[in-house]
C-alpha cells in the first residue's frame, strides 16, 4: 500500500526528474505550469460539471443527493503502442466473452468438455434459466463492455474486472475530454491525441447493426432509463441526447401482441432496439422480480419472440460475475484457440480447498472479495485491515468458502495528481469501452481513468470518493511526425 | 415526442414562467414597501401573498407578514409549492427528465437559476432579496434566450405553451388581487389611487415604459386595466397570452396532426378576447370577469394534457 516504488505512468520508476522518455513533454508540462493555473483550470472544470449537471446521485444522504464526480487536470497517456497490444486483448476478450454467453445459454459446449465445473454455472446467482435457448440477432450478447484494467509495470496490464452488464462511465470519458481540450489546450498542441467523440456515432451503428430482422432500414433504436432519479441517469440522457434518439423509461413503453411500443402524442411507435440500463432484475416484473415496480411487463416476452434487440442481453451476468472471472484465462483459451492476451490477477478460487488453505495462511497479505458484492464493499484489504476485521473474514472463508475469491494486493500504477499539497502519485485503474455489433469488435480509444485521490489509497470507487482523470491514447509515431509537420520543417530551415 | 417528454415540457415552461414571476412581485413589492408608510407595506406584502395563492400557507406559519418574512417565504422557503426555490426545482426535474429534448444551453439555464439557492438558505436583507430576485429574472430570461435558439419544433412550443398559459393565470390573479385591494373603499372606479400602487403592478409585468408609449396620459387605473387585459403589444397582457397559446396550438397542429379540443377552445377565446372592451369589463364586474377567464385557463389546461396525451 502506498507503496513509493509504483510504476508512474508519466514518471516511470525515474519521478518527477527523469520522467518516461516519450512522455517527457507532458512532464515538463507539469513541472513548468504553476500549481496556482492548475487549481484554477480545475476549479473551472468542476464549475462547469456542476452547471451541466454531471452528477452523481449518492442514495441515503439528502443534503448532498447530488454530487460532481471530483476530476484531476492531469491526463493518463497510453502510448500507441501500449494501445494496439491493449486493444488486441480486449478484442480477444470481449469475443470470448460472447462466445462463451452464446454457448453457455446454448449448447454448452464448455462444460461438456470439462473445461468449468458445470456447478459453478448452475449454482450461480447470475444464471438466468428465462434466457436458455433464445439467441438474440446475430449471436451478440455483450454489445457494450467496460473491461476495468489495472497496471504494475511498462508491460504488466491484468483485466480486474469484466463489466458485461450496463457498464458505466463512458460519459465521464467524453467530458472529461471536452474539458480538457477547453482547459489545456497546448496539450493537445504537443500530443496527437484520439479522438473519442466518435463514441456516441459508433454505439447508435451497433445498435442499428443488431437490430431484428422484422426492424426495417432505419430501426427505431432507444435508451432505456430507470428514471431521473437513477445515480447513473446524467449517463443516460447524455448518451440519448448524443445519438439523437428517445430516452424512454419504463412507463413510456407497453408491450402488446410481443411488440414493444413507445407511447408518444402521436400514438404509440414501435421499438426495435433498446440499449436498457436496467438490471435484470428489474427488467420485467413478468419474468424477473414481480415486486419491481420498475419494468416494462412483457418486455421478455417480446425479445424471446425475436421483435425486440436488448442491449446488452438479459443474462451476461454470468460472464462477468467474480466466480467466473477466475476462469476467464481457460474460457478465452476454450474460445480463441490461443492464451489471453490480457491476463487476470492471479485469483485465489476458496471453493477450492488448496486455495482456501493458502488464503487462509495469508489473510493479511491478500485482498478478499465476495464474488457477488460490487462498489468496493464486501472486501477485505488485508494489508489496511485490522485483527479483528481479519479474524470475521477468516470465519466467513471457513463457513461459506464458495462465496469468495482472493487477490494478492498489487502496486497499481500511479499518475500524478493535484493534491492540496501539490502534485503526487495516486494509484489509478483504467476502464475502457468495447463495442460488438453486426460488423465486429472495436474499441475506442480512450476510456475512464479513475483515481484513488487519498494518499496510498487503492479504492478507486466514485461511491468511495475516487476520482476521475482523461485518458490520452496517442496515435502512432508516424501520425504525430505528420501532425506536427510544421513544426519539424521550420526547425530544419533554421538550422 | 414521448408523452411525458410532452408534459415535462409543457410543465417546465409552466413553472419557469411562475419563477419569473414570483421573482417580479416580490421586486415590485420591495419597491411598493420602501414607498410607503408602513400598514401600506404590509398590505402590499400580503397582497403578494394573495396573488400567488399562498396567502392560507403563509398565515400556517404564523409569522409576521413583513417584508423580512413574506420576502423569504416567497423565495427561499421550500416548504409550500409558490416560492421561487420550488419553482425552480420542479423546472429543473421537469427539465432533467427532458434533458434529451433541450440542448446544452438550455438546460444549464436552467440548472444555473436552481444552483442559485444552492448556497442562499438564509433569509436576507431587501438589498440581499433584491439582487437575488434580479438574478433569478437573469437566469429566466437566459433560458427564454436558449430556447429561442433551440430548433423550432414540437419541444420549443410545448415549452412556450406552458409559459403563456402560465403568464395568463399569473397576469389575471395578479390584476384581480391588485386592483380591487388597492382601490380604497367606496372609491369610484376610475378615482385617484395611489400613483405607485400602480407602478407596481406595471412593474411586475414589466410594462412602466409600455404603459407611456400606448397611453399618453398619467396613469389612471382603468387604463392599466386596459393595458393588462386588452393590448396584445404588451407580452404579459391577457390578450399576449391568448394570442400565443393559439399561435403555439397551431405550430402544434401542423407538425404533429393533433388538433382538437384545445385549439377550439383557445381559438374561441381569441374570437372574445377581440371584442372585449375594458370599460364594458369594469362595470360589468372586473373580480368576476377574471373569475371566469382564470377558470376558463385552468379548463383550456386540461385540454392541452387530453390533446397531447400527457402521462
Amino acid at each position: 500500500m502506498g507503496d513509493t516504488r509504483a510504476f508512474d505512468e508519466i514518471w516511470g520508476h525515474g519521478g518527477p526528474v527523469n520522467p518516461r522518455e516519450p512522455l517527457a513533454m507532458l512532464a515538463n508540462w507539469i513541472a513548468d505550469t504553476p500549481r496556482e493555473e492548475l487549481a484554477r483550470r480545475l476549479e473551472a472544470a468542476e464549475n462547469t460539471f456542476r452547471q451541466l449537471g454531471i452528477t452523481f446521485a449518492v442514495y441515503g444522504d439528502r443534503d448532498a443527493a447530488e454530487r460532481i464526480i471530483p476530476f484531476d487536470i492531469v491526463p493518463r497517456v497510453f502510448l500507441a503502442d501500449e494501445w494496439a497490444r491493449l486493444s488486441e486483448g480486449l478484442v480477444q476478450r470481449v469475443e470470448a466473452i460472447n462466445a462463451f454467453l452464446d454457448d453457455i445459454y446454448g449448447e454448452r459446449r464448455i462444460l461438456k468438455d470439462g473445461v468449468l465445473p458445470p456447478d459453478i454455472i448452475f449454482r450461480n446467482p447470475q444464471f438466468r434459466a428465462e434466457v436458455i435457448g433464445i439467441r438474440p440477432p446475430h449471436g451478440i450478447w455483450a454489445h457494450i463492455c467496460g473491461i476495468d484494467l489495472v497496471r504494475t509495470g511498462p508491460d504488466d496490464f491484468f483485466v480486474l474486472e469484466d463489466n458485461a452488464r450496463t457498464p458505466s462511465g463512458v460519459s465521464y470519458m467524453l467530458e472529461n475530454r471536452e474539458a480538457m481540450i477547453r482547459l489545456c489546450p497546448e496539450l493537445f498542441r504537443s500530443f496527437r491525441v484520439a479522438a473519442v467523440d466518435s463514441y456516441p456515432d459508433r454505439l447508435h451503428e451497433t445498435m442499428r447493426s443488431v437490430a431484428p430482422a422484422g426492424a426495417g432500414s432505419r430501426p427505431v433504436c432507444v435508451v432505456l432509463t430507470p428514471g431521473h432519479f437513477n445515480s447513473a441517469y446524467y449517463e443516460h440522457s447524455f448518451l440519448a441526447d448524443s445519438m439523437g434518439i428517445e430516452l424512454v423509461e419504463p412507463a413510456d413503453l407497453v408491450v402488446d401482441d410481443d411488440i414493444v411500443w413507445m407511447q408518444t402524442i402521436a400514438g404509440r411507435v414501435k421499438v426495435d432496439v433498446i440499449y436498457r440500463r436496467i438490471d435484470d432484475d428489474f427488467l420485467d416484473p413478468v419474468v424477473f422480480r414481480p415486486d419491481s415496480l420498475l419494468g416494462v411487463p412483457g418486455i421478455m416476452s417480446a425479445y424471446r419472440a425475436g421483435n425486440v434487440t436488448l442491449l446488452n442481453a438479459p443474462g451476461n451476468g454470468i460472464a462477468d460475475d467474480k466466480a467466473i472471472y477466475s476462469y476467464m484465462p481457460e474460457i478465452v483459451r476454450y474460445y480463441s484457440g490461443g492464451e489471453a492476451k490480457l491476463p487476470n490477477v492471479e485469483t485465489y478460487r476458496c471453493r477450492e480447498p488448496q486455495a482456501l488453505k493458502y488464503v487462509l495462511e495469508r489473510l493479511p497479505e491478500l485482498v478478499v472479495k465476495l464474488v457477488d458484492g460490487s462498489g468496493g464493499y464486501g472486501m477485505l484489504v488485508g494489508p489496511t485491515a485490522t485483527r479483528d476485521e481479519i479474524e470475521q473474514f477468516r470465519a466467513a472463508l471457513i463457513a461459506e468458502p464458495h462465496r469468495y475469491i482472493a487477490q494478492p494486493t498489487l502496486a497499481l500504477s500511479t499518475v500524478p495528481t493535484l493534491t492540496e499539497k501539490g502534485l503526487a502519485p495516486r494509484h489509478v485503474d483504467f476502464r475502457p469501452f468495447v463495442l460488438t455489433g453486426r460488423n465486429g469488435v472495436q474499441v475506442v480509444p480512450g476510456g475512464l481513468t479513475r483515481v484513488a485521490l487519498k494518499e496510498g489509497s487503492l479504492v478507486v470507487n466514485s461511491s468511495q470518493g475516487g476520482g476521475t482523470k482523461d485518458s490520452f491514447v496517442l496515435l502512432p509515431e508516424a501520425r504525430q511526425m505528420q501532425a506536427m509537420g510544421g513544426m519539424f520543417q521550420q526547425q530544419e530551415l533554421g538550422s | 415526442m414521448l408523452s411525458r417528454t410532452a408534459a415535462s415540457l409543457y410543465w417546465l415552461g409552466r413553472y419557469v414562467e411562475r419563477a419569473d414571476f414570483v421573482a417580479r412581485l416580490v421586486e415590485a413589492t420591495v419597491r411598493l414597501d420602501a414607498l410607503s408608510a408602513t400598514p401600506a407595506g404590509e398590505a402590499a406584502w400580503e397582497s403578494a401573498l394573495r396573488v400567488t395563492y399562498t396567502d392560507e400557507a403563509f398565515a400556517a406559519s404564523g409569522a409576521q407578514p413583513d417584508q423580512t418574512n413574506v420576502a423569504r417565504f416567497l423565495t427561499i422557503d421550500s416548504g409550500h409549492g409558490g416560492s421561487i426555490v420550488r419553482c425552480l426545482d420542479m423546472a429543473r426535474n421537469n427539465a432533467r427528465a427532458v434533458r434529451t429534448a433541450l440542448t446544452r444551453e438550455a438546460w444549464t439555464a436552467i440548472n444555473r437559476a436552481w444552483l442559485l439557492f444552492n448556497s442562499r438558505m438564509r433569509p436576507g436583507n431587501a438589498m440581499a432579496t433584491l439582487s437575488l430576485v434580479e438574478a433569478v429574472k437573469a437566469e429566466t430570461r437566459g433560458f427564454e434566450g436558449a430556447i429561442l435558439r433551440m430548433m423550432r419544433n414540437e419541444a420549443v412550443w410545448l415549452i412556450r405553451l406552458g409559459s403563456a398559459i402560465e403568464r395568463a393565470d399569473n397576469t389575471a390573479r395578479l390584476v384581480d388581487v391588485k386592483y380591487h385591494l388597492l382601490l380604497p373603499e367606496g372609491e369610484p372606479v376610475g378615482g385617484i389611487v395611489d400613483r405607485d400602487q400602480w407602478t407596481t403592478i406595471l412593474q411586475t409585468v414589466s410594462a412602466v415604459t409600455a404603459y407611456r408609449w400606448l397611453y399618453s396620459e398619467g396613469l389612471r387605473p382603468n387604463l392599466v386595466i386596459d393595458l393588462l387585459l386588452t393590448r396584445p403589444e404588451l407580452p404579459r397582457s391577457l390578450a399576449a397570452c391568448v394570442e400565443e397559446t393559439v399561435e403555439m396550438l397551431n405550430l402544434l397542429g401542423k407538425r404533429t396532426g393533433l388538433q382538437g379540443g384545445a385549439d377550439r377552445m383557445a381559438r374561441a377565446r381569441l374570437a372574445r378576447m377581440h371584442k372585449t372592451r375594458t370599460p364594458e369589463v369594469i362595470v360589468g364586474g372586473l373580480h368576476e370577469w377574471l373569475g371566469a377567464f382564470i377558470a376558463e385557463n385552468l379548463a383550456l389546461d386540461r385540454a392541452i394534457a387530453q390533446q397531447f396525451r400527457f402521462i
